[in-house]
């Protein structure tokens, strides 16, 4: 400590000029983003695991299957080809899920309180730092989970339909994301968070058409599956993997009626936005 | 009277609802002219951290306002963010990242150029002499490195006010006397400084102002060096035995409140039936003895001192700082406590 020591504050430097609220927004959203990389950069377990996990579920549930009953698919698929687009979806889904575990940890160990006495732009910064650092992890594990499929054979998206990844991922992550993030201040702790995200997962999974298409279920489980939005994430991308892939084509017969690709990406950019706007009041509330 | 760079008129904060409100701020009035170190003191769960946090946006009150640079906390308490730097009592780190990646955080949050932002984590770094262990992880920090570390965030965005939720609890000597002399540099450089402190030493070292607080309220507040002068005379605490019984301690008390020169006794129920005597001056001692001796009373113990903060304290509430925080040390629930400050 020396006590020649620079000015504590500074008149001049006490009014810095004005930026605007969208390069501030940007700012604050960019840094905290760039806390949950450092995390992962320094505990690249979670990185390994989750990279790891969807390679190990596309092995042996492919390998299961793989002698399922021709007729099982839809136009003769493998069980393997079939079952990529459900492990990448179920990838992002379970990751985004978990994505409000790291906010309630932050509530309880009181970090959350420094992003809370800082002048924030605005506090949805905190929900879209999560949604950037999810939709990247995801496309990292996506992209392993579709070279190792590739790999086994099972096949290859194609230029346009690795974009469709993208963007139906990214839609589902936002989705997710807002309603884990949601429930991580609408809930008293992380024992109910975990409870929550458990109960949640699994069946969500199975109810969809992750593991097996919608002919083959009983139709009370089908009419589940067709209502469950990881559904609408699966079948574009599982029609991207078919090959000859439109927007237009229909991908989901569902018992309701058939949907097309940009359906599903309608229902799952109607969910994103309806979710966002619920949790918003949620956000201000607790955030305000 | 000019209006302070801190003012809270009428705040009045409850948790809780129904029979099970517990009332930690009822009517709070509190001015903190510009300029000035002001100490906020108090037994612990008088309303001290309730307060700090309410001026931090972390919480609302129930009702009452809450200006800060002139800028009504409740109406636009982004304003209030800005102008004020919030050193809360734990401090939370992200124990993965470095103190200088948590600053960058820090400073990114409150929306400075990447220049200055550097510049200023450099100056304070400096400052806070934190060179040889700021690129470390924070989860290896001791708890004055923490303290300093916290300190540093709280400074960045050079705040006109700055508030201290009892800064140098449990802290070695090294780290308090650093903490001290940055908080008087800060005075002398014009910023406003509040912090709150259940510790009489140190707001009577630092505060050029203060106020005492007890269940929820300000009950004195003013100059340290004034509260003390107007209080007067000398304090004498006297023990006839080391445990007295209190028909005793009250025959005692009457026989000394006869005598000349003697302006206040008051039984101190806490500290055995011990007397606190407020006497004018030091012949009255004297003949205080006389009195006991002739009245066959012994003398177990008998101390006189100028009047302290302590004392100021005793005058205002009754009771002195210490028997404060042991009344309410059994009453409070740890875990109630927790769930209040968890957003």
């Amino acid at each position: 400590m020396t006590s020649a020591a620079p000015s504590l504050i500074n008149a001049a430097a006490a009014t810095p000029p004005q930026r605007s609220a969208t390069a501030e927004l940007v700012q604050e959203t960019l840094a905290l983003t760039r806390r949950l990389f450092l995390q992962l950069a320094r505990r690249p377990s979670t990185l390994v695991a989750g990279v790891l996990q969807p390679l190990i579920w596309l092995v042996l549930f492919g390998a299961l299957f793989a002698n399922a009953p021709a007729g099982l698919l839809p136009d003769g698929m493998s069980y393997g080809r079939f079952l990529g687009a459900g492990v990448i979806v179920f990838t992002a889904f379970s990751a985004a899920l978990n994505a409000g575990l790291p906010v309630m940890f932050d509530r309880e160990f009181g970090f959350l309180n420094r992003l809370l006495v800082a002048p924030l732009r605005s506090r949805s910064s905190i929900v879209l730092a999560s949604v950037l650092y999810i939709t990247a992890l995801s496309l990292v594990q996506s992209v392993a989970i579709m070279a190792t499929a590739w790999a086994l054979g099972y096949g290859w998206p194609g230029g346009a339909g690795l974009l469709l990844v993208l963007v139906t991922l990214l839609l589902l992550v936002f989705a997710v994301t807002g309603l884990s993030l949601g429930l991580a201040f609408a809930l008293p702790g992380h024992i109910e968070l975990i409870a929550v995200i458990f109960v949640a997962n699994l069946p969500l999974l199975f109810a969809s058409t992750a593991l097996a298409p919608i002919s083959f279920m009983p139709s009370w489980l089908g009419w589940l599956a067709a209502l469950n939005p990881l559904t609408f994430a699966i079948e574009p991308i599982r029609a991207a993997y078919a090959g000859q892939f439109s927007l237009s084509a229909v991908v989901l017969v569902a018992p309701y009626g058939e949907l097309s690709a940009a359906a599903c990406l309608g229902v799952l950019a109607a969910l994103a936005l309806g979710l966002f706007l619920l949790i918003r009041p949620l956000l201000d509330r607790k955030l305000a | 009277m000019p209006e302070g760079v801190i003012e809270l008129r009428d705040v009045s904060k409850r948790y809780g609802k129904g029979d099970r409100a517990v009332v930690a701020l009822d009517g709070l009035n509190l001015s903190v002219p510009a300029g000035s170190l002001f100490g906020l003191l108090g037994p612990n769960g008088a309303g001290k951290t309730t307060s700090l946090r309410i001026l931090a946006t972390l919480l609302a009150p129930c009702s009452g306002s809450v200006r800060v640079a002139g800028v009504d906390a409740l109406k636009d308490p982004r304003g209030v963010r800005e102008r004020l730097g919030y050193v809360a009592q734990e401090v939370a780190l992200d124990k993965i990242l470095s103190g200088r990646e948590l600053l960058q955080l820090q400073g990114d949050l409150y929306h400075l150029s990447r220049a200055d932002r550097d510049q200023r984590i450099a100056e304070l770094i400096g400052l806070l002499a934190m060179e040889e262990w700021i690129d470390r992880r924070s989860g290896t920090y001791s708890g004055g490195m923490r303290r300093r570390l916290d300190l540093a965030s709280g400074l960045l965005h050079r705040p006109q006010v700055l508030v201290l939720d009892e800064p140098t609890v449990g802290l070695d000597i090294e780290s308090r006397a650093a903490i001290w002399q940055v908080l008087r540099q800060l005075r002398e450089q014009g910023t406003t400084v509040l912090l709150s402190s259940h510790y009489l030493e140190e707001v009577d070292a630092l505060a050029d102002q203060l106020a005492i607080i007890e269940g929820g309220r300000v009950i004195a507040a003013g100059q340290p060096s004034e509260l003390k002068a107007a209080l007067g005379g000398d304090r004498v605490t006297l023990r006839v035995r080391e445990f007295s019984d209190e028909p005793e301690a009250l025959q005692v008390q009457e026989l000394l409140q006869r005598c000349p020169g003697v302006r206040q006794v008051v039984v101190n129920r806490a500290q055995g039936y011990s007397l606190n005597l407020v006497v004018e001056h030091d012949g009255v001692v004297e003949q205080l003895r006389r009195q006991l001796a002739e009245a066959q009373l012994p003398v177990f113990a008998l101390a006189q001192s100028r009047p302290s903060l302590d004392d100021v304290y005793l005058q205002a509430t009754g009771r002195t700082l210490m028997d404060a925080e042991l009344a309410v040390a059994g009453s409070r629930d740890p875990k109630a406590e927790r769930k209040q400050s968890m957003r």
